[in-house]
Order: C-alpha cells, then structure tokens, then sequence
C-alpha cells in the first residue's frame, strides 16, 4: 500500500507531504505529471500544494491539463482516494473532480498562519480519526483559497455532508471574523458526492511532526493520514 | 554617436587604466563591459581595502572568499551556504519587481554553490508611514518578497522592518538566503577547466535590466522614471524550475563550474569564473538565447534578464544536460568554451567585439581611497536632549508600542509563507528564526539586526552593537554562533564625512567579529543610497547564524505564566543614543552610546546558552528597540497577563527606554529561581528581580491598552 504524490513544475509541497507519510510509517512515492498510470497499489495520491506553472494562468488551470490528471480521472472512477491539499485542491476543482472554486483571498493578500478547524463529521476514511466537532490545526498558505459555489451546490454540500472542515476560533466558534479568506460558510474541505476525492486549502502535512508545529495543537494532522491507511476498505 | 567613459560610468583615471590594460583605445563593448564590472556594485572599489580586515576564518568556517556565499560545517557531511543581498535601488524604482529580484537573486547564489535554499530572511528599511514614497515602495514590496519566495517554495522565517525619514525616496530591500549543501557535492565558480564548454541555462535573454549594476551604484535622479528599463522582472516559476533542474544536474555530477547570472549577466558571469578559474574563455554572444529580436552583442553580454546559470560543463554531457533541461522545461544553449590561456575574447557574429584579460575584468578594478573626515557634529550626536527623569510612563510606552517600527508587525509577515518545506522550528516573529537539517540532525538558528540610528549617532560602538545583538539573541536561544554575513547599506563614499561614518562602522563591525569570534564569510556593500532631497543613515544588516543540536532544547522568547519571576540581566541602565524613545523627539535620536564590555558579552554567550540547555528560564530575550519597557509590554501582551513591578522614580529614563548595552529580560518559573540566579553567580554579570507576572496591568498601564497600541495594524 502506498500512498502517491503527483509532482507538477512549480509544485512546492510535493516533498513535504512524502516526508510527512515517512515520518507516519508508510510508504509515499512521487509521480512526475507526465506519467500516465497510477500504479494499482496506490491506498491514496495526494495532490500537493504549491504553484504549477507559476499559477500565471487561473490556478490550477494548468495542471487539470496535465497527463497524469487523465489517470487520476480514471483512478477516481474506480473508487481510488485522492487528497488535494491547497494547489492541489484548486487542480482538483478545475477537473473537475469536485465542485466550486477557490477565488481570490477576501483581503486580497497572501495567508499564511496556522488556523484552527472545527470537524464537521466523521467521514469514513478521512475523518474517522477525529471525534465530530473537534478541533484541529492546521497550516494555511495561499493567496487563492476563498472557497466558492452558488448557494444551491452549497445546500446540496451541506445535505450530503460533503463538507468536512471549516475555519473556526480556538474554542470552535464559526463566524466571519475568524474566516481567513471569505470562504463561503467558512468552508476550508469538502469531498464528491462519492466521498472518495477530497479538497483541502489548509495543509495536514504541515502539522504531523510536533517538532516543527508551532506548539499549536502537534500533530493535529497525523489522523487524517492514518485514517486514510488504516481504515479498511 | 560615440561612447564615451562617463556614458559607461567610468572615472577618468579608470579609463586610463583600462586603455593601459588593453594597449589601444578601447573599444564600445570594452566600455560597458569595465562601466559594469568596474561599477561599485560588482567591484567594491571603494570598500574593499576596508573590508579585506573582517576575521574570515573560525571553527565552523569552509571557505567562501571569492565565491558566490560563504559556507559553514554543520556536521555529518553537510554544510550551511549563506548571504545577505541589497536590492535599494531597483526597488526605489519598481517596488514589486525590485524586491522580488532581490529575493531571486540572492537564491541563485546559495543554488550556486550547489546548495538547496532552504531559508529566506528581508531586511527593510522604509521612509515615515505616511509619507507618499512610503505609501507608493512599501505595500509592493511586501508583496514582491511574498510573491517570490512563497512561489519557489523557500520559506521565509523572519527579518527586520523599520522606518525613518531618511528612508523617505531611498528605501532599503535587502534579502537573505540560507542553504543545505552536501559537501561532496559543492559547486564551485573556481573548478573550471580548459576545453570546458561554457552553457546558459534558463530564462531567454531579453532586454531588462541592462547595466543595471552600474544603476546601483549612482545616486538616484530626480524623476527616475528613465530608469525603468534597467529594472529586472522576475519569474519565479522559472526560478522554482531553475533550482530543481540545477540540483539534478549537481546530483549527477554534470557541472564543472557554475556562477549564477546576476549583475551584469553574461559578462560579469563568465569573465568571474575565468578570472578566479585561471581560464581563458571565447563567447559567442549571438549564440545566448534570447527572447527579442535584434540585440547587439554588448546588450546581450550586459543584460540581466533573470533566472539564468552560466555553466562549465564537459563536452560529452551536453546532449544528457539538454534532455533534463527539457524535462524542467528549460532552455539551454552553448556559447562558448573555455581555453588554457589568459584572454577573455568576446565575439559578436563572429567579429571580436572585446579583447581583455579576464583578471582586468572580473577580478581587478582599479581600488579607490576617498578621503575620511570626522562629521563636525560628531560630539553633538551624542549629547542627551531630554530629562533623565519621567513622571508619565505610559504615554511615551503607548506611543513606543504603537510606533511604525516597534508595533506587531504580523500582518506583514503573514505573507509570507514560513512553513513550506516543513523544517521551520520557529518562523517569524520572533527575533531567532530555527529550522532544522535533518540530515546533520541539528537546529539553525537565524538573527537578523539592522540599527540605522545607533550607526549613526557612534559609527563604531552602533555597529559594534548590532552584531552583539545577533549574538546575545542566538545565545539566549541556545544556539553557538558560528560566523555572520553583512548588507552594507551607506550613501555616497565620495563624501569624506560619509566615508568617516562607513569606515568607522566596518570597524565596529570588525572588532565585534574580532572580540567574539564570529567570522565574516559572506557580505555585500550597496553605496550612493541618496537622492537630492536625503541621504540614507548608515545602515549595516547583519545575520548571524548559530548552530544547537536538534535535540537539545531551544528557549522561547515568549512564554511567561502566572505567577512566574521577571528578571533584568545585565546592565541596569540602557544607552539613550539612537534609541526609539530619542527618535520620539528628534529625528536623529542624540544621546550617548557606551563602549562594549567585551568581557561580560563573552560571559553571557555562555551563561545564556547554559541556561536555554538547562532549561533554567521559561523564555528570555534581549532588551531590544524601545528598552526595557517595551520589551515586558509585549511579553503581557503576548500572554495577556499583567507584570507586578515595582515602579522606579528616580533616574528611570535609561531604565525603562535605554537600548544599547548588554541586557535581556528572562521568565523564570519559582522553583527554578534559585538555580536560575546561581546561574550568574561566577560571572560579572548582574541579575536583577523585576517581579511577578500577575494582574491585568503593567505598572499603572491597562493591558488593554497595551494591546490596543500594539495590534494598531491588525
């Protein structure tokens, strides 16, 4: 069982999440984005942040182009898990794997700072390592990471709890004040209607080491990733 | 129409040498080439008798001189590239696109040595915050460090922002980067061979930024505007795909020599390596790929398009060189090769444009000595202005807090991203930014200082000054500083009292690296920072860069508890000469700044590191910009718990606001007080009981009011 990382030029998160995979004891290969299969032992690919293509071009844009997307099409047809994290959330939206979009910041600015999530339920196998309602932290960094939809894919989001994380306050409290970027109901993760493909602007892999967790919540990001490989299918 | 030495820059006694060196007149390509590899950015003509004196070798040290960064040891086969870069001038011009270069081009020096950049630092110095310089460079050029480095995936763990009115129309944008090298595997500018094929890698040459090393090193005009096309534009999508093509072609041992394209491009490139190589080269500047139709070989040789490598590579290699080109989407070219003689030929459609020895060019600018004169006001800077006793503390400590310089500058460096590449230990926001290198299982600790004020109100002792700073920062942290690089930034070294003031700081700075052995091993040196309406304060970045064990404990410059000891270690008194409270009244902050007791610094560098591994204090840090008021201030506000400190009435001034000399302020949990003063004991170094951390106030101060001062921004 390994989990895949797909690396595409200017993708900057690509070794940070195989080191994260490492340090939680399983193995995570990369993926260049000119191949054009995902190897059948493949538990999870993760789509990695950064900026493919200089993100010149809308993000994600052109990675949804990319060779391997057609792979990872067919891989999430079969079933197969797929994790966008940040960059990687934005080339999912624009293959449309998943719905909505990722817009400008609400202050126009780059953000970068841990930021605390509240769990919206127990997604089986994403969130199956977390009780409901609790609160994580994880990382944000982005410019692009205002999560958009109109208000009926946003209804529909909430009925099929396709929505598994949102920006909250330490104590878990969702308002505007806390929101970052001036995401759509606080949204920062949403999964397909499947619930096999999974987007995400805040970064878990930046929270799986305690050593390098700003003493804020350490290791808050190491279930998801072991809920994923543990949980059978 | 003619080119003349002027047109090019060049001093008439510099001509003069040139055609001596070349035995005719020279010819056009000639001229710019020496008006650009003679300019002061890229020769240091005017400095470099002064700083051939920095201590260059230590412990830690590898080497660095005559290469693109220094290099320290960190054990296990890896070591640590670093430097410091300005880039005023360009971002004078265009914010956004000067600091963003700036950023790129200090990268591609660590990559360079065949290094991976793995931490960034900005050293900013804007004019007063609303004036409309200010408004129109600083919002840009935040967002060009962030639009950079957060692209190229480098993270950003800290730095230094500060304003003055002498900032005004000359702002300073200086740029650091730090990087892993495995040490086997090190690039050197010095490695290359006769019969060596010399490529251009990267970005097309167009026509941004000709000459624009000879732009940095003339004061700026009126309406600079005409300037424009000597800026650079940055790509940093080519620069993420520049270092990992790079990298790769360092793994498999693809490059003989590398130097990265900065000022100056090609020219100043090539000419570098054949000079320190012992090389002869033949270019062919119509060979380098370029993104413009019709340039002329001298804007080609001269152009600093960015994002580009010259390397020395062999013959057999090209074909596998260009196939992992393509795969990074890459264009190389072949321009030329090098021979086993001493001449530096450049040709142009197969005519000889230029015809010079390459240590003429690239190793050699004729020195310059400008006359030193002590500023007549010299003694007035450092005669105290005010009263030495306060009766209200709190409307100076809010208008400290509250201060461009002093307040949370959160906000700021939340665009940057400090995580990427998951090593940062702690990010910015504190004064030692900590990442760890995995594969020599240590932590890096970062400082970076720059104090404009105090270099000017005591040249010497300011100076001096900050790099004690960097150190007495580091050494509270844990860390064992192992060497420094520093960002000159002066104005005009024409200026006899000027050249005074920079001599005068290069010796602090010297005796300080001296006195605490830590070498200098890389540096840069940016002159001509004025305009007609200012000239800048002399102002010196220093980083210094420490070392600990990735296991042992780092101590943390913030947390404090209820109920837990406040110590003052040091001096009781703080120095009045360029300090933030002096500034509140005059521009130029007058006021005395006592010498350094090299003993007691030597004292505490081990006592701090003692106690951070000992784990004898709950934080500690240095007693920096606003004094000793301003540093527990936000301590309360950081922890939102009020200190219960007895008030002093007399002789409070350089208590509460001094800011030079040795003094840290340290959180000690109550059963550990006792080891904690012990600590000190053997030393001369004096530690003072403060009080209690409790309540909601500092002295009569409301924490909300603290709050309200310093968060004015977020």
């Amino acid at each position: 069982m390994t989990v895949y990382v797909l690396t595409f030029p200017g993708s900057n998160c690509d070794q940070d999440a195989v080191k994260a995979i490492h340090y939680l004891g399983y193995r995570a290969e990369i993926l260049w984005h000119q191949d054009t299969c995902i190897p059948s032992d493949a538990r999870l690919v993760i789509v990695p942040g950064g900026f493919s293509w200089g993100d010149y071009l809308r993000c994600g844009a052109m990675g949804a182009i990319s060779p391997i997307i057609t792979a990872l099409k067919r891989y999430a047809q079969d079933g197969g898990y797929v994790l966008g994290i940040c960059n990687g959330f934005q080339i999912l939206c624009e293959a449309k794997l998943l719905e909505g979009t990722l817009l400008r910041n609400r202050e126009q600015d780059f953000i970068a700072r841990p930021c605390y999530l509240k769990v919206e339920n127990q997604k089986k196998p994403w969130l199956s390592g977390y009780v409901k309602n609790q609160i994580v932290n994880f990382p944000i960094a982005h410019h692009d990471g205002c999560f958009w939809a109109d208000d009926a894919t946003i209804e529909r989001l909430e009925d099929n709890h396709q929505i598994l994380l949102r920006y909250c306050n330490e104590e878990g409290q969702i308002d505007e004040l806390i929101n970052p970027n001036g995401s759509k109901k606080n949204i920062a993760a949403i999964c397909n209607a499947r619930g096999n493909v999974v987007g995400m602007m805040p970064h878990p892999e930046r929270n799986v080491d305690p050593v390098i967790s700003w003493n804020i919540l350490a290791g808050s990001g190491a279930p998801l990733f072991h809920g994923i490989m543990e949980t059978m299918q | 129409m003619t080119v003349t030495y002027k047109d090019v820059g060049l001093f008439k006694h510099e001509y003069q040498a040139l055609k001596e060196h070349v035995g005719r007149e020279p010819s056009e390509t000639e001229l710019y080439l020496a008006g650009v590899m003679w300019s002061e950015h890229c020769s240091y003509k005017s400095t470099r008798s002064l700083l051939k004196q920095f201590p260059k070798t230590g412990k830690y040290v590898l080497g660095g001189e005559g290469e693109n960064a220094g290099v320290v040891n960190l054990g296990g086969g890896y070591g640590l590239v670093f430097k410091v870069e300005s880039h005023n001038h360009p971002s004078a011009v265009e914010p956004y696109q000067g600091a963003a270069t700036g950023v790129g081009g200090i990268i591609r020096d660590i990559l360079a040595m065949g290094a991976r950049p793995v931490a960034l630092m900005d050293g900013l110095c804007f004019g007063e915050e609303n004036h409309k310089e200010t408004l129109r460079i600083k919002s840009p050029v935040i967002h060009g460090v962030g639009g950079y480095g957060n692209c190229v995936g480098v993270p950003n763990i800290g730095g230094k922002t500060t304003h003055h009115p002498c900032f005004n129309h000359n702002p300073l944008v200086n740029a650091f980067c730090a990087g892993v090298v495995k040490l086997d595997q090190m690039v050197s500018a010095k490695t290359a061979k006769a019969d060596g094929v010399i490529m251009v890698l990267g970005a097309a040459t167009g026509r941004d930024g000709i000459a624009g090393a000879a732009f940095a090193s003339v004061e700026l005009d009126q309406d600079n505007r005409d300037d424009r096309p000597r800026i650079q534009v940055g790509d940093p999508f080519a620069e993420k795909q520049l270092i990992e093509c790079f990298l790769e072609l360092n793994e498999r041992g693809l490059i003989i020599a590398a130097q990265d394209m900065g000022a100056a491009g090609v020219i100043s490139s090539s000419s570098e390596v054949a000079a320190v190589s012992n090389v002869g080269m033949k270019i062919h500047l119509d060979q380098v790929h370029t993104r413009e139709q019709g340039m002329t070989g001298w804007e080609i040789a001269l152009s600093e398009s960015q994002e580009r490598f010259l390397l020395i590579v062999d013959r057999s290699n090209i074909e596998i060189i260009t196939e992992i080109a393509d795969k990074w989407e890459l264009n190389v070219s072949v321009i030329g090769k090098c021979y086993d003689d001493k001449k530096f030929e450049l040709y142009d459609h197969g005519q000889l444009v230029a015809d010079v020895a390459p240590d003429i060019i690239g190793g050699n600018a004729p020195i310059i000595e400008w006359d030193a004169k002590q500023p007549k006001d010299y003694a007035n800077r450092q005669k105290i202005q005010f009263d030495e006793n306060l009766q209200d503390l709190q409307e100076p400590l809010l208008k400290l807090l509250s201060s461009s310089s002093l307040r949370n500058h959160q906000k700021l460096y939340q665009q940057y991203d400090g995580m990427v590449q998951t090593n940062t230990i702690q990010g910015a926001g504190s004064q030692v930014g900590i990442i760890r290198v995995e594969p020599a299982d240590v932590a890096v600790g970062f400082v970076m200082e720059v104090d404009p004020l105090k270099c000017y109100v005591h040249p010497k002792n300011g100076a001096a000054g900050v790099v004690c700073s960097t150190i007495r920062a580091l050494s509270i942290a844990g860390f064992e500083p192992m060497a420094l690089t520093d960002g000159i930034n002066h104005p005009s070294p024409e200026k006899p009292e000027q050249f005074w003031e920079l001599s005068q700081n290069i010796a602090g700075l010297i005796e300080a690296c001296t006195k605490l052995q830590c070498p200098v091993v890389s540096g840069n040196v940016s002159l001509y920072n004025e305009s007609p309406h200012s000239r800048i304060l002399p102002s010196p970045f220093v980083v210094t860069v420490g070392i600990k064990s990735l296991n042992d404990p780092y101590l943390s410059e913030w947390d404090m508890k209820h109920d837990d000891a406040i110590y003052l270690v040091g001096d009781i008194y703080g120095s009045m000469g360029g300090s933030h409270y002096a500034a509140l009244y005059d521009d130029f902050a007058a006021g005395e700044i006592k010498d350094i007791d090299w003993k007691k610094e030597q004292q505490f560098m081990s006592v701090a590191r003692h106690i951070a591994h000992n784990k004898l204090a709950r934080s500690g840090k240095q007693i920096m910009g606003g004094g000793l008021l301003v540093s527990l201030a936000k301590l309360c506000i950081h922890n939102n718990i009020g200190c219960d400190i007895s008030a002093k009435n007399d002789d409070n001034l350089r208590f509460y606001f001094g800011e030079s000399g040795l003094r840290a302020l340290y959180v000690v949990k109550q059963n550990d007080r006792k080891a904690f003063e012990a600590a000190f004991a053997s030393s001369d170094i004096d530690c003072h009981f403060l009080g209690i951390a409790s309540g909601d106030r500092l002295l009569d101060v409301p924490l909300d009011a603290l709050h309200k001062a310093y968060d004015k921004d977020c």
